[in-house]
């Protein structure tokens, strides 16, 4: 019987079927951050459990650390404490970890696939729902709570039912400005946010297939916000480029044994999706989000909804209250709407590709008087990269801050954050209300829309800075 | 063990609106601590507090009748967003067992039934129901019944909700999962001999080529 790619995945990962229950599925890689690990931790302890595969268990810290110099001590007492647990913790049950000093130290969802840890066919989790950054490479990737974590460390393994699968067919290609975010939050624009709840999107489609694994991964980590916990990516040519040579991935014999087998992962002809959806992007232009959740997007060239067309009350109430948080009245324009900080950064859009990308365009020109504009690498490694080829001399020269790496304004724990009422243009993957800071208003978009806004200092068609 | 859920009957507290995600139930400069208490005040901390700390009046999570309430009545896709199971801790440590949703962020209905909180799913019709129903009589109790799978008010219907078994069974009794998957020693033994893991360390390694 034809297969789709999840199920195979599925298959190969079960230790054992549920009937009626939901079934055991084996865990090949673990990542752990310090803000959803601590409970776990200590549920072992209370239990007198060891961590089953810590060699398959990787540690880092990346939500609460500053981005500021990392030869001072961290300032927030809460966070210091929590990166110290997470240390001690990993010491006590012999997990690796890239701390602060590391120079593989970044988000977990950076640092998976640039260690080549990141494999096609794997089983990933972390106690983060943007793991589904990892399904770019073909592997099912997803996130789960701290008791889900416990589990996961002391069994390796996790009880889960067996998820429906979503086809989303992407064809066309890219015009000049508009990239992976843009196709996204498109497709998060007609699916909503809850679209997905339920299911695993499998990405298929010409445009898929153009895209670099950075790209795809910028795609696959927003799955999520569509509801879908995972989104996978069947691996090819591009993937296993991609992997050839990271520190992690298979070598000599191995390569080509892992290749052969990563080839037959695509899901089979005639295997059938629970659902589907097809988009052309060809003529799609860049993206930007007005409301406070991700699938609240319009291109940028267009107006504020009005939320008495919406029949549905409890959808007009809810874009109602949504212009109300951002302060947006029906049927203005975006473009020209003034911000205040631009942050390019997450696990969305901080890798290579996306830094290269900003700074290309930044180059030559200047941040906007009076905005604040943050660049926030991935990983330690992303940064090197990016020194190395002279990037943060452009956003420097541009006017913009040039930070160590972590997740700094995009989840707004560890001191980078908005003040009340002030608008941003983040690369992040979250417009939610208070997000980015309490009263922090968000517009999501493009790395390279988050570049025209910086130097314009107001919402801005990136096509206008092409050359 | 925790305390099973067989029945639950209170009044409840409604916050009538859909997507509440996980960074509304509690905002994420909560998350810095190390255990999974003192969360309960936190709970919808930026809608239940102006800016200066005082308290919202008009949300009915402030009102004195909100007291001891153990159900929340809300909208659609409930729980969406971030994974923190703080949005759960939190919501049980303020007292609520019963969350009542046209639907749940994935996520979050996973925690939720980790945690003895259940998560109700009833129909979009039947939630606007229900809601006009507690504009009428705020003070009317629903009773929630994890055995007959029922969600039922005085003058309303008797509306089923489904659960898995397995929740169904774990909620009942206030067992774990852990200690289940932890008894299935043998077959992830025999699962690891079949499966080796396709990643064999995760110590940091010699980078064998230029990685750019």
């Amino acid at each position: 019987m034809p297969r789709t790619i999840v199920d195979k995945v599925w298959d190969e990962h079960l230790v054992e079927r549920g009937e009626p229950g939901p079934d055991v599925l084996g865990i090949d890689l673990h990542l752990v951050h310090e803000v959803t690990s601590p409970q776990a931790f200590e549920g072992l302890r209370q239990r007198g459990l060891a961590v089953r595969r810590p060699d398959q268990t990787l540690a880092t810290v990346d939500h609460s650390i500053p981005t500021s110099d990392r030869s001072l001590p961290i300032l927030d007492d809460l966070a210091a404490a929590q990166v110290r647990r997470l240390e001690a913790n990993c010491a006590e049950f012999g997990i690796p970890i890239h701390g602060l000093g590391s120079p593989r130290q970044g988000i977990v969802h950076v640092i998976g696939p640039e260690l080549g840890l990141t494999q096609p066919g794997m089983t990933i989790v972390c106690g983060d729902s943007h793991t589904s950054t990892h399904g770019a490479l073909g592997a099912l990737a997803f996130g789960i709570g701290s008791t889900e974590v416990e589990h996961v460390l002391a069994t390796q393994c996790l009880l889960q039912r067996r998820p429906r699968t979503f086809e989303v067919r992407i064809e066309g290609r890219l015009r000049a400005g508009v990239t992976a975010k843009d196709v996204i939050l498109a497709l998060l624009s007609r699916i909503g946010i809850g679209g997905g709840t339920g299911h695993v999107f499998e990405y298929t489609g010409s445009l898929i297939r153009s895209l670099g694994v950075e790209q795809r991964m910028t795609i696959c980590n927003m799955s999520i916000e569509g509801g879908a916990r995972a989104g996978m990516v069947a691996p090819d040519d591009t993937t296993f480029e991609y992997l050839a040579g990271r520190p992690h991935a298979p070598a000599g014999a191995d390569w080509d044994e892992a290749v052969r087998r990563w080839r037959g992962l695509a899901t089979d002809e005639g295997a059938v999706h629970d659902r589907s959806i097809s988009l052309d992007v060809s003529n799609l232009g860049p993206m930007v989000t007005y409301g406070t959740n991700p699938g609240m997007g319009l291109e940028i060239t267009g107006r504020v909804p009005e939320p008495d067309r919406l029949t549905e009350p409890a959808q007009r109430d809810a874009m109602r209250a949504a212009l109300g948080y951002m302060d947006l009245q029906p049927g203005e324009p975006l473009l020209g709407h003034r911000i205040d900080v631009v942050f390019v950064g997450s696990c969305t859009n901080s890798r290579l590709s996306d830094l290269r990308e900003a700074a290309h365009m930044i180059r030559g020109r200047n941040v906007a008087p009076g905005v604040r504009m943050l660049v926030v690498p991935g990983s330690s490694e992303v940064k090197r990269l990016a020194e190395a080829e002279g990037l943060d001399g452009v956003f420097r020269a541009a006017g913009a801050e040039w930070r160590e790496a972590g997740c700094s304004m995009c989840i707004a724990m560890n001191g980078d954050e908005l003040a009340p009422g002030q608008y941003a243009v983040s690369t992040s993957n979250r417009n939610f209300e208070g997000r980015q800071g309490r009263g922090g208003r968000t517009f999501l978009a493009s790395p390279l829309t988050a570049v025209a806004a910086a130097v314009s200092g107001r919402l801005s068609d990136p096509r206008a800075l092409l050359p | 063990m925790r305390t099973p859920i067989v029945r639950v009957e209170s009044r409840a507290v409604v916050i009538e609106r859909d997507d509440i995600d996980t960074d509304q139930i509690i905002p994420a400069r909560f998350l810095k601590g190390v255990d999974r208490t003192g969360l309960g005040q936190a709970l919808f901390a930026d809608w239940r507090r102006n800016p200066d700390g005082s308290l919202r009046d008009e949300l009915p999570l402030n009102r004195p009748e909100a007291a001891g309430c153990e159900i929340l009545v809300t909208g659609r896709n409930f729980g969406c967003g971030s994974s923190r199971e703080h949005a759960v801790w939190a919501l049980a440590e303020a007292g609520f067992r019963v969350v009542v949703a046209a639907s749940f962020g994935d996520i979050f209905r996973a925690n939720a039934l980790k945690n003895g909180l259940l998560p109700v799913e009833v129909s979009a019709e039947q939630l606007v129901e229900l809601h006009r129903l507690l504009d009428d009589d705020p003070a009317r109790p629903l009773t929630v019944d994890l055995l007959a799978g029922t969600l039922t008010a005085p003058g309303w219907d008797v509306v089923p909700f489904s659960i898995d078994a397995f929740s169904r069974r774990m909620l009942l009794e206030g067992t774990d999962e852990l200690g289940h998957l932890l008894a299935l020693e043998p077959a992830i033994k025999a699962y690891e001999a079949r499966h080796p893991a396709p990643v064999t360390t995760t110590r940091p390694l010699g980078d064998r080529a230029g990685v750019s």
